[in-house]
């Protein structure tokens, strides 16, 4: 427990003579996500890299050890007040904060608050040399070099392992209260919107079985205020109900049923597709179970101005997550090369090329 | 990097006007002068040739031509950044998107924008002002620089702290790479699949490709702006105060600070009715909702108070809200007519080093016999001093140039870092080796090569080549090593 990170480069370093593949691992919550692990690879053992190096609630700014659990680092915020306003989801008690980062996942805040990306101000990365780098840092604005730090949203350790993260932290809100009405997914879109157009403390606003729930957060009185003037009754459940969403318990995630991910333009027609739909974010995160053939989905993610993954389930040896365009390919493939030449880190994870 | 191009003036000249208008291909000493610097006058170029194309194909056709080539391509919007990133390579391409000036469409549903790079940033708030929105980001250049040169720095602003830098307000860009390719990086939507390209592309100074189109965010404007006015008759307890109304849970829309010699140099100049005898003044902007506002503010003032303010000022309208801030937006200004120049740094520090960084500063400002003025954008960290000197005095830019040098390695030994939001560019590329180690900085230069094999664009600028590095570090080593044997004679 504690700083690992010299036994990290050692193992990373003994790999690359040695010519073997490295799975990057954490909490190991996130296994589901992405394509399936290469079974000959060994694993990098993140999860005991652990412990909060820094913390000044004074500045808003946190710094981590990429194998220290949410619960750990949400704990130890929640004791002066503030948390990570991108509401993290976990998939376990052990999800990680390099994980989070990792795969990029945020909770129902995320079009007001912004995602973990957001927030991250600096990183450490161990590359496919062994070398520990050390990137952005401790402050809120810092354009010196480019941003590697954020490059790693998303990229899912396939450029190297996130070791240490700082990140921007925020006061929890003053209260937060949800109002919850009945309305047709058809006229859905359209409502969440126009009240996001609305300079009102809103911090959540999603749908799901023939109900939309709005959250506001802030000051007491502008909450209140704001409770007043907008339709929908206030809901005691309102909490329960944007943690089972932000942890992904709610019961429309239930079952083995494939769940596709699309994120999309907030205002995008919903794409014609039979079954249950979830929608979050306001309008630009939707999920959707049902076996369905990825090439049809990518084309309807498309069309509502974004992409399409396939979240959990269905065949995870084929690729996951929607396809790149040639020239976004060939620069993603010499990125991974300039980080880990060797291709060391999660091979295939991502993307059977990559 | 390159050598010397493999094409001359007069043959890439002809092969522009192939596709570019002729006017519109510049190679006359005359008409390509006031290309030769940006913002940051100091530093000076003459170019081999300025083109302003105005489609992305041409665009598309000229990085080909120049990746052929091996010219160098420097692109440029509006001019106003401050670290030279678009001071000119003598044997390459000034690539101007002056001409890409259009907002091509609003959605006020959907709250977002798409814009031609050269659309200057006030611009947006003004247009989409109608339906209710603004753009967030608000660098103090607002009126003259542009979206594209924005995303090039990753530009920020006064209310960055609550609403976010360039990078949390974009969705997406379209870019023309070295290779002439054109790719759209991020989509309608808040994230997309695999790496996060459009971070890394945000504050890269034109070195990984040419961007002609941007989709970006707009916010609901808020109801009601205040601003509370603190003076107070120390840096640190300004800085104590800063940290109070933060540990209290309240997030200013702006939060700026300022010494004597900036609270003196701005209230001359703007008459802003500020507290001349304050050894710091601090400016916090709450907005929000009516009740949010009333609330937030009758806590920062209470809070101010408490925490020793020597005196407290509330704007009453939008006029007084306005007069408050146009002495802090002219500071820069303000500081100009109080000296015949001066150099603005732009270093970031963890707030809670503010008085060891302003006491050190002053010690350096006596040593140096220069006078320095700061203004601090509180919230965030980021520290503007600004270096008053006398460029028609030999040596003294060069004193200054060594002072700021200084500055900024101290903000990186607290902890901070050499820039907040003006970018490295050609100015602080030294200063780089002092943030970053060797297999840092070859991390930098390989992103970059994945980017731009060939290394044609913006080449010296953001990333010091590591052979520079090691003769900066060696040579700081003994001037600090001087340092300390002087102090230990002293």
């Amino acid at each position: 427990m504690g700083d690992i990170s010299q036994t990290l480069k050692e193992q990373i370093l003994q790999a690359g003579k040695s010519g073997q593949k490295l799975n990057i691992e954490g909490g190991g919550t996130k296994a589901f996500m992405g394509r399936a692990a290469d079974t000959d690879a060994g694993t990098l053992k993140l999860g005991e890299h652990t412990g909060i190096v820094e913390y000044h609630p004074v500045e808003l700014i946190m710094t981590a050890r990429a194998g220290t659990p949410l619960a750990e680092i949400e704990a130890t915020l929640a004791e002066e007040g503030q948390c990570l306003h991108f509401e993290p989801p976990r998939f376990g008690e052990g999800s990680t904060l390099g994980g989070t980062l990792a795969c990029n996942v945020s909770g129902p805040a995320r079009p007001w608050s912004g995602s973990v990306r957001d927030q991250v101000l600096g990183i450490r990365l161990l590359n496919g040399k062994g070398e520990h780098l050390r990137f952005g840092g401790q402050v809120m604005k810092n354009v010196a070099g480019y941003d590697t730090s954020r490059l790693q949203a998303g990229a899912m350790g396939t450029l190297g392992a996130i070791t240490e993260i700082s990140l921007k932290v925020m006061p929890k809100p003053a209260m937060s209260l949800t109002l919850v009405q009945d309305m047709a997914l058809d006229d859905v879109i359209h409502y969440i919107n126009s009240r996001a157009k609305e300079p009102k403390p809103i911090t959540g606003a999603a749908w799901v079985d023939g109900k939309v729930y709005l959250r506001l957060a802030g000051a007491r009185s502008a909450v209140e205020a704001t409770a007043e003037k907008w339709s929908g009754d206030v809901t005691e459940q309102g909490d329960a109900f944007w943690q089972q969403l932000q942890h992904m318990q709610h019961d429309f995630f239930a079952g083995d049923e494939p769940l596709w991910r699309f994120s999309v333009g907030s205002t995008a027609g919903n794409p014609e597709l039979d079954g249950p739909w979830l929608i979050d974010w306001a309008g630009s995160q939707r999920w959707y179970r049902g076996e369905a053939d990825i090439t049809r989905m990518e084309t309807m993610a498309q069309r509502a101005g974004g992409q399409v993954s396939l979240f959990r389930g269905g065949d995870r040896t084929d690729e996951v997550m929607h396809n790149q365009p040639r020239a976004l390919k060939e620069l993603q493939s010499r990125l991974k090369k300039s980080f880990d030449p060797d291709g060391i880190f999660n091979p295939g994870r991502l993307y059977s090329w990559l | 990097m390159t050598t010397k191009p493999k094409i001359s003036r007069a043959e890439l000249a002809e092969q522009f006007r192939a596709f570019i208008d002729p006017d519109f291909v510049i190679t006359d000493n005359e008409t390509m002068k006031p290309y030769e610097c940006d913002g940051m006058s100091m530093y000076c170029e003459m170019p081999m040739l300025v083109v302003l194309p105005e489609t992305a194909e041409q665009v598309q056709r000229i990085m080909r031509i120049c990746n052929e080539h091996e010219v160098p391509v420097v692109a440029r919007g509006a001019g106003t950044g401050l670290s030279a990133g678009a001071m000119p390579h003598k044997e390459g391409v000034v690539l101007s998107l002056a001409k890409f000036n259009r907002i091509l469409d609003i959605d006020p549903l959907a709250r977002t924008a798409r814009l031609q790079p050269g659309v200057r940033n006030l611009a947006i708030s003004e247009e989409v002002d109608q339906f209710g929105l603004y753009y967030g980001p608000d660098p103090s250049s607002q009126i003259a620089c542009t979206i594209g040169g924005n995303v090039a720095e990753n530009s920020g602003g006064v209310h960055c702290l609550k609403y976010g830098l360039t990078v949390h307000n974009i969705l997406s860009v379209e870019m023309i790479t070295a290779e002439g390719e054109r790719v759209t990086i991020g989509s309608d939507a808040l994230d997309v699949c695999g790496m996060d390209l459009l971070a890394l592309m945000t504050g890269s100074e034109g070195l990984l490709g040419i961007v002609t189109e941007v989709k970006v965010k707009l916010l609901p404007k808020p109801e009601v702006a205040q601003v509370v006015m603190a003076g107070f008759d120390s840096i640190q307890k300004a800085g104590d105060a800063v940290g109070g109304i933060i540990s209290h849970g309240i997030i200013p829309g702006g939060l700026e600070m300022m010494d004597g010699h900036a609270i003196i140099a701005a209230d001359d100049f703007a008459q802003a009715g500020y507290p001349r005898e304050a050894k710091a003044l601090l400016l916090c902007e709450v907005d929000g909702t009516e009740e949010e506002v009333h609330e937030h503010i009758a806590q920062a003032e209470a809070l101010f108070r408490e925490l020793g303010a020597t005196s407290v000022k509330t704007s009453q309208s939008e006029q007084e809200r306005a007069l408050l801030w146009k002495g802090r937006k002219s500071a820069f200004p303000a500081v100009g007519r109080i000296s015949p120049d001066y150099y603005c740094m732009d270093g970031t520090i963890p707030r809670r080093h503010l008085a060891h960084v302003l006491l050190e500063m002053e010690k350096m400002s006596e040593e140096f016999g220069l006078r320095v003025a700061n203004v601090f954008h509180a919230g965030d960290g980021n520290l503007h001093p600004l270096i008053l000197f006398d460029a028609n005095v030999p040596g003294e830019f060069e004193s200054t140039e060594a002072f700021g040098g200084r500055i900024l390695d101290l903000c990186v030994e607290v902890g901070g870092c050499i820039t907040g939001e003006h970018g490295v560019g050609v100015e602080k590329i030294r200063q780089m080796a002092v943030q970053f180690n060797d297999e840092e900085l070859q991390q930098f230069h390989d992103v970059k090569a994945a980017f731009d094999p060939a290394g044609i664009l913006n080449p010296g600028k953001g990333v010091p080549a590591l052979r520079f590095c090691q003769e900066y570090r060696s040579l700081e080593h003994k001037q600090h090593k001087h340092d300390t044997v002087e102090a230990a004679h002293g």
